[in-house]
């Protein structure tokens, strides 16, 4: 069901965000999430995306089940998570209490020029999420919860969900590395898998 | 021939152990139905069942991202749907490796599984992934050791393709 009023800024939302989140590693989604990240600072604990749309959450879930000792949060966007929507049946089958999800729900496929997506009349997400399995649930429509949001997020066990309604924004472009191999290295380096 | 289906089930899943690959992603096969049976059953190994297969590509490059090993097992069909994703491993520079039971080819009863076993091998070499075909019950484990060794070793796709011929056709009791 769509929130009329899609008012929260995603970049000061999501810089404030990963602000509070301690250690966790963040996957996100590619186009405006990895954008929205790098734009808040760029650090190793983040696996940027440039493709594969719908494969954040496997690939976030694939990261939760390896380091089972440290959070790992999926933030995707809308367009992005239903291509891949099933994999929220596989998340609550594997029921990972260290993976949390965000979706950035602007109602848009943004990045292809802001086609109507399928938010934008009945679907949501939460409820979606919810109808699979994922315990927990959260839509937030104002950038005042954020703190309450970065608790869900990265303290809460697992597998939990959380919807914003964030509006369209023209933002600056804010575009991270895009070399896979870069992006992969740094990451198991930060994990201390890899020498640096 | 169930009993050739256990010794090569048999002989994949030893390998799959010795190589520390501790999580099978997959939507399921007939012909899996041995394989998938012991991975269930071994409490080192986790079993990852899937809504689409594509999942399993994220899934598995997660999981080298974060340190440990895993593959993906499925039906030939499911090929098709992971093409897109196989750009993922690709682009990380990750291993990827999928056990793949093939339909379509030898003896195949069902004509809606003809045209992707046709292309099961020419579709996974357009997007990089080196095949590995296997025709024959004795030679599936030294084909799986080959191509688990350069997908973890050379962090290449890899896919073995266990024909037809050595799964049994389905035939739904036709003659």
């Amino acid at each position: 069901m769509s929130v009329p009023s899609n008012k929260i800024q995603r970049r000061p939302f999501v810089a404030e965000l990963l602000a509070k989140r301690g250690k966790a590693l963040i996957v996100p989604g590619l186009g405006s999430p990895t954008w929205d990240c790098f734009a808040a600072g760029d650090s190793p604990n983040y696996l940027y995306s440039w493709g594969g749309m719908g494969l954040a959450l496997p690939t976030a879930l694939g990261i939760a089940l390896a380091q089972p000792d440290r959070r790992v949060t999926c933030i995707t966007g809308d367009g992005e998570i239903m291509m891949g929507i099933g994999s929220l049946a596989v998340v609550a089958d594997q029921a990972p209490k260290n993976l949390s999800i965000l979706v950035l729900d602007n109602e848009k496929f943004g990045e292809t020029g802001r086609q109507r997506g399928l938010t934008s009349s009945r679907t949501d997400i939460a409820a979606v999420a919810k109808g699979f399995g994922i315990g927990q649930t959260m839509t937030v429509t104002e950038h005042g919860v954020v703190a309450e949001l970065a608790k869900f997020l990265f303290e809460t066990p697992g597998p939990v969900l959380a919807v914003a309604k964030i509006a369209v924004t023209e933002d600056p472009w804010k575009l991270p590395e895009k070399d896979g191999t870069n992006i992969a290295h740094r990451f198991r380096v930060a994990l201390g898998l890899d020498q640096a | 021939m169930s009993s050739t289906a256990t010794d090569w089930s048999t002989d994949v899943f030893r390998e799959m152990k010795s190589r520390d690959i501790a999580t099978v992603c997959t939507v399921p096969d007939g012909g899996l139905t041995q394989l998938l049976k012991m991975i269930e059953a071994e409490r080192q190994m986790r079993l990852v069942t899937l809504s689409t297969e594509e999942e399993g590509i994220g899934i598995a490059t997660g999981c080298w991202l974060g340190g440990s090993r895993a593959m993906i097992a499925m039906q030939s069909s499911g090929v098709g749907n992971c093409i897109n994703a196989l750009g993922l491993p690709s682009a990380f520079r990750a291993p990827c490796l999928m056990l793949v039971t093939m339909r379509g080819q030898w003896g195949e009863f069902n004509p809606w599984q003809v045209p992707m076993g046709q292309g099961v091998k020419p579709a996974l070499e357009a997007v990089g992934v080196r095949c590995f075909p296997v025709d024959k019950p004795a030679e599936v484990a030294e084909t799986f050791i080959a191509a688990a060794d350069i997908a973890f070793n050379s962090r290449v796709s890899a896919a073995v393709l266990i024909s037809q011929r050595v799964i049994g056709a389905k035939g739904f009791g036709q003659k």
